[in-house]
């Protein structure tokens, strides 16, 4: 590579990563397979809430193959094993100890109740139905208003409540704005909307799988975590196993959108039967498992009162949320809901904020993460409110935007809920994107239908959306009581033929991280992109790390990387005077070269490396290595944001929205890779969409999940997406060196309020100014028949999946 | 998820199935394409004994003419149904049904015969089958019968066979030259249908001589939408008339309620697709 | 019972038990793990391979049935090193990010584009219907199938014509061969 090469950082390379996953060459942790390794499978509660009488195990530990059949009280006699929560948001927050497995009661249905240990994974399954557990019902617990309730039955007896905590922030106390109270008091308008965000299923396409060998030097585990590194201090800290002799592996992981931030019951199951037996132990779970056990995501309801002036000036926001932690308490959980308090206020300057959030607990699957966790929930409320102030005032909703969102101009500014946006422009996002859409071509065909009555009505939705990104500085993950900082690390290795070993903390499973942080390093060192190899996820290489989530990866994870690739460059440097017999002050470092000022005598960064390696004539004092670590703590969050329109036709006759055209322009910051980037919007839309129209976690009154398998939770597939149009804008951000944002989530969060305002406003004229996610077919036509909004009703039960399967009559198709 | 244990045999005849199944006894179950039960055998939903595989029965595969009628053998393929030159030609309505059921994989191993005895009311095959007065032969200990396909659906996954029965082949009569279209509603692509209506209409000059509607999904077995049918007979096909014939596709339907349909909403996409379907039908 | 089944080329003998899945008989006994398992209900598509020449669910196959079968899957595409079209058109396109549905989806669009082999987008989107991506909402997998039948268009050049092998006289076809899957 030459100084005048075209830089590496914002080129459209395509992924390193893709050579093993197109050829089969992968290495999902089910693909593991050691000497002498046996089979787990785990049976779980059939009953959302009882007692357990009693466990026999006796008749299947009798069946061919079986090593083992424990409970909770064989793993764990003293009840003393809890799996933990690392974000407790108040200090009176309620905590109950969720055990490995279930012991003296199950609070859900899928909770585990027992464990099979066999030869093979079809032995241990056979196994399962000869496991005799008795139950003694419970009332169960479902639906937040009613957990809530004054004599509602408890999910936890122990805690004398369902109520887990209380999170409140108030403009008016915080001294960030007005008092909401008051300016609700003193509006002349207010709208008042409660809105639902449905139980979603993360969903990740590879079922969760974890792998342990007690007969290696450290205790390993592999497994299909998002989480490698905060999976070996948890389950250290867990288990008492000194966190020196534990090693946890993320080989090729399938998916994760938040799914797989975690610390299983599984895995820490897996942990204590494969140091028991003193063999290799494998857990993989099938998707109906995975429906049931893996957490949930999303799940609120949402209180919103938006007061305005009659000329569109927003003056005061209230939130009110319950949120469902679902049973127990997931690892960040109880925080997910609160990173919304953030960012209810948007792009938008309004002066006076109120936002509290009940977190409580039914007797559901527990809820956590879920791309974008708390964001897109936030945004979906604010978006949709601001389409029905719009709806009250008779004023175009982009208007209505554009009046009240912080100008290109007022940056940095700081919000009411104390985030300082340290840059964006949102004119310019959404100039851009109304261009590309057709915006006043759509609005004229629109008025065209309805004038004519077509039973085909047009919509368009709009949803401006920023979010926070990069978690996060560490300093506010203490004020918010988090369990960890925020920070990143990265450590460099300049091996002796001129290649070199990136290693990051961030654990990637999709992202591209093996190529994006290729490129930033090939531009940092001057190397070429061939000659970099990234390892990530062993705890045993990358030994120090906080992983990936929240789109901090870049963000965070990227900026470690290149101010490791800076120490090593300032290592060079002596090396490099010292072996042209100059002054450090005469050498200019550019295109992996340190040259002479003014001369053309230069040395290359790998001949010196080289020269450190052989230490043969070195400076005085300096050590022979240019490897070089870096841990990076951010200063403030990132801030994407973009203008998404939507236009939905709905066919009045049967409810069916289809997308007609769907046009995003977002602003990452600067881009180091603009294919990835585009791939992360397309995959973010498609998962937004599925919130608005298809997917939803339904439970029936006894508990039971109904929409357990792929059959019955509606994912999309390709013929039930449009294609998208996408492009950006670019502000970089100011407060890291690349000038990025992050892209992980954005499309997620904005899309789902896009989809619904587009759907609302196709048959606004109806009446309708609501309808509850998904928007199935059926839920939209009787909203349109009785021009009102179309609450739950049946169109909140699964059903239709596997044909009516259940009736196992079996036969053929 | 693994199937629990159970024997396996593949016989080469019809007769050899049969009395396959006569030795395995009532937890013997046939198993066709399989893909809709292995999913079942899968999560465990049930757990036969035996699985009598007629996938090795050279004598179930393919279509022929027989006077005015064609045979389809039970196990030809969905894939090998939609491409069929003679259903395409005599039987058009199948093959367009066909081409909705799942998706591309399942159609490869999905067999004809195996979803019309499977007899699952969202099925998609059931519906044109009816419509077009298919008859199924049948083979049983006790020989070969027919039952016509309006005696054959008795309910939900229930028909006129016995289990010691098996399906060979449906006779179809020829609508040659017969205007069809299937119109399928479910939520994403490759789910059961919520509802779906078969029609088939033959014109004379530009007025409906004949018409066939048969409903997907809008009772425990596949329906016959007759007041349809009566409406459309010697009308001029203009959209008047097709609404106004629709309007009768919902009577004496008796819809199952689930998640994505309540009977009321069932009814109005029943009308509303059956007016799609002729109109398609029509314009095809 | 004992089955025997060409994988890829290679043909297996093996002692399998009636209720073993062909995808668990593929990846357990015959070490083929590239091909994956993401649903139980045959609704993903991970799972899918070629059976004699069309694409299946190989969840939804006993081994037992694919006796006397030919098997490929994703590991027996690329021929001396060199990937087949499709394979090259998901790298090219970015149609992949965490990957585990990739292998299904390559076997689907091989088949697809053995149908069809100029589809427009709408027949893209219906021919991968039964295979589900969680990553990337599919709209670079669509291009890269149309890119692929670009690419493997008789004409095309050197690099197509290695994969010709529809038989135009009978019509005839076999999935895994017009993408040249190694049997």
């Amino acid at each position: 590579m030459t100084s005048t090469a075209e830089p590496e950082v914002g080129r459209a390379r395509l992924r390193k990563e893709d050579a093993r996953l197109i050829t089969g060459r992968t290495r999902w942790t089910d693909n593991m397979s050691l000497p002498g390794m046996v089979h787990l499978a785990v049976l779980r509660s059939t009953e959302a809430h009882a007692k357990i009488v009693s466990i026999d195990t006796s008749a299947a530990k009798e069946m061919p193959g079986v090593i083992a059949v424990l409970t909770g009280d064989d793993l764990d006699p003293g009840g003393q094993l809890g799996m933990p929560c690392a974000w407790p948001i108040s200090p009176d927050m309620k905590s109950p100890r969720r055990p490995v497995l279930a012991q003296g009661q199950v609070n859900f249905a899928g909770e585990g109740v027992a464990v099979v240990v066999a030869r093979s994974a079809a032995e241990a399954e056979d196994a399962l139905a000869s496991i005799d557990v008795e139950y003694d019902e419970l009332p169960v617990v479902l639906g937040m208003e009613n957990a809530l309730a004054e004599d509602a039955p408890l999910v936890h007896e122990e805690l004398g409540t369902n109520r887990n905590a209380l999170w409140v922030f108030d403009s008016g106390e915080a001294g960030s704005g007005g008092d909401v109270e008051q300016a609700i008091s003193e509006a002349e308008v207010v709208v008042k909307r409660r809105f639902r965000q449905q139980r979603l299923v993360p969903a990740f396409m590879e079922p969760r799988s974890c792998v342990v060998d007690p007969t290696a030097a450290q205790l390993t585990m592999w497994s299909a975590t998002q989480v490698p590194h905060i999976l070996k201090t948890m389950a250290a800290l867990t288990l008492g196993i000194p966190e020196h002799k534990l090693r946890v592996i993320a080989p090729d992981v399938g998916g994760g959108f938040g799914g797989k931030i975690a610390v299983l019951p599984e895995e820490i199951m897996a942990l204590l039967v494969a140091q028991k037996l003193g063999k290799p132990v494998k857990w993989t779970e099938s998707r109906s498992e995975s429906m049931v056990a893996a957490h949930h995501g999303r799940d609120q309801i949402q209180d919103l009162t938006i007061a305005a002036r009659r000329d569109g000036t927003v003056t005061g926001l209230k939130v009110e949320l319950l949120a469902d932690m679902g049973a127990y308490l997931g690892l960040v959980g109880p925080g997910v809901p609160i990173l919304g308090a953030f960012m209810f206020n948007a792009i938008y300057k309004i002066p006076a904020y109120h936002f509290a959030c009940t977190n409580v607990f039914t007797n559901t699957t527990l809820t956590d993460a879920y791309r974008g966790a708390g964001r897109p929930e936030a945004t979906f409320g604010i978006e949709r409110i601001m389409d029905e102030l719009a709806a009250e005032l008779g004023m175009e909703p982009l208007e209505l935007r554009e009046k009240n969102w912080i100008k290109h101009e007022e940056f940095p500014y700081t919000t009411v809920s104390t985030l300082t946006y340290d840059s964006g422009n949102y004119e310019a996002a959404t100039e851009k994107a109304k261009q590309l859409f057709d915006y006043d071509g759509l609005r004229r065909e629109q008025r065209e239908r309805r004038e004519r009555g077509d039973p085909v009505q047009l919509g368009i939705g709009i949803s401006t959306f920023t979010e926070m990104c990069g978690l996060a500085p560490s300093r506010v993950l203490g004020s918010l009581d988090y369990g960890a900082g925020g920070w990143e690390h990265s450590a460099i290795r300049m091996l002796p033929t001129g290649k070199v070993e990136v290693i990051t903390g961030s654990s990637a499973h999709g992202q591209g991280h093996e190529t994006a942080w290729s490129q930033i390093v090939s531009d940092q060192l001057g190397i070429p992109f061939e000659d970099i190899e990234v390892l990530h996820g062993d705890t045993q290489s990358s030994h120090k790390g906080l992983d990936t989530y929240g789109s901090r990866s870049l963000a965070v994870g990227g900026i470690a990387v290149v101010k490791a690739a800076e120490k090593v460059v300032a290592k060079a440097k002596p090396l490099a005077a010292h072996m042209m017999e100059c002054s450090e002050d005469d050498l200019e470092f550019a295109g992996g070269k340190f040259t002479v000022r003014g001369t053309d005598k230069s040395t290359t960064i790998q001949d010196v490396a080289f020269a450190a390696f052989m230490a043969h004539d070195l400076p005085e004092g300096m050590e022979p290595s240019l490897d070089a670590e870096a841990v990076f703590d951010p200063e403030n969050f990132s801030f994407p944001h973009g203008t998404h329109l939507c236009a939905a036709e709905v066919d009045t006759e049967t409810g069916r929205v289809a997308l007609r055209s769907y046009v995003c322009v977002d602003d990452v910051g600067s881009v180091v890779n603009p294919l990835i980037v585009e791939g992360q919007i397309h995959g973010g839309l498609a998962q937004g969409i599925a919130q608005a129209l298809f997917e939803e976690a339904v439970h029936d009154e006894s508990g039971t999940l109904t929409s357990g398998t792929f059959a019955d939770y509606l994912l999309p597939s390709a013929a039930d997406l449009p294609s998208f149009t996408t492009d950006r804008t670019e502000t970089p951000s100011t407060t890291n060196p690349l000038g990025v944002k992050g892209v992980g989530e954005a499309g997620t969060i904005a899309s789902t309020p896009a989809v619904v305002n587009a759907v609302i406003d196709a048959v606004r004229h109806f009446g309708v100014n609501d309808i509850e996610m998904p928007l199935t077919p059926m839920r939209v036509w009787q909203a349109i028949r009785t021009g009102a909004s179309a609450a739950g009703g049946p169109g909140a039960e699964a059903g239709g999946g596997l044909g009516s399967i259940d009736s196992a009559q079996g036969g053929a198709r | 998820m693994i199937p629990a244990p159970f024997d396996y045999v593949a016989p080469s005849t019809v007769d050899e199935a049969v009395r396959a199944l006569v030795d395995a006894g009532e937890d013997a179950k046939v198993i066709a394409g399989g893909q809709s039960l292995l999913p079942v055998l899968r999560m465990r939903l049930a757990a036969p004994t035996t699985l009598v595989d007629l996938g090795r029965i050279a004598e179930l595969r393919g279509v022929r003419e027989d006077g005015d009628a064609l045979v389809i053998g039970s196990m030809t393929t969905h894939y090998d149904v939609q491409r069929d030159p003679l259903i395409g030609e005599h039987a058009a309505l199948l093959a367009r049904a066909t081409d909705t059921v799942a998706d591309p994989q399942v159609r490869h191993r999905g067999t004809f015969g195996g979803s019309i005895a499977h007899a699952d009311p969202a099925g998609d095959l059931l519906a044109p089958a009816l419509a077009l007065d298919a008859e199924m032969l049948v083979a049983g200990p006790a020989g070969r019968r027919t039952v016509p396909a309006a005696d054959f659906f008795d309910d939900f996954f229930t028909t006129a066979m016995s289990p010691e029965e098996i399906l060979v082949e449906v006779r179809v009569p020829k609508h040659t030259g017969w205007h069809a279209h299937y119109e399928k509603f479910n939520r994403v692509a490759q789910a059961w249908s919520m509802v779906a209506v078969a029609a088939t209409v033959r014109t004379e000059g530009g007025t409906i001589a004949e018409a066939r509607v048969g409903l997907t999904n809008m009772a425990s077995v596949p329906v016959r939408a007759r007041g349809v049918e009566q409406a459309l007979v010697g009308q001029a096909a203009t959209p008047e008339t097709i609404r106004a014939a629709a309007e009768h596709a919902a009577e004496g339907t008796n819809p199952t309620v689930d998640g994505n349909a309540d009977v009321e909403y069932r009814q109005q996409l029943a009308r509303v697709l059956t007016g799609r379907a002729i109109s398609a039908a029509m314009a095809g | 019972m004992r089955i025997t089944v060409t994988v890829d080329g290679t043909s297996y003998t093996d002692d399998v038990e009636p209720r073993t899945l062909l995808v668990h008989h593929l990846r357990e006994r015959l070490g083929k793990v590239g091909t994956v398992v993401g649903c139980d209900t045959s609704n993903c598509g991970a799972c899918t391979v070629h059976l004699d020449g069309h694409s299946v669910k190989s969840c939804s196959v006993l081994a037992v049935q694919a006796d006397g079968c030919e098997v490929t899957t994703v590991e027996g595409l690329a021929r001396d090193g060199t990937l087949h079209p499709v394979q090259q058109a998901f790298h090219d396109n970015h149609a992949l990010q965490c990957g585990f549905c990739t292998p299904g989806m390559i076997m689907q669009s091989i088949d697809l584009l053995a149908d069809n082999p100029d589809p427009d987008e709408q027949a893209v989107r219906e021919g991968i219907e039964g295979n589900l991506c969680r990553c990337t909402g599919y709209q670079n997998i669509v291009r890269a199938v149309q890119d692929a039948a670009h690419h493997m268009r008789p004409g095309a050049g050197p690099e197509a014509e290695r994969v010709a092998g529809v038989d135009q006289a009978t019509g005839s076809r076999a999935a895994s061969s017009v993408g040249g899957g190694g049997e």
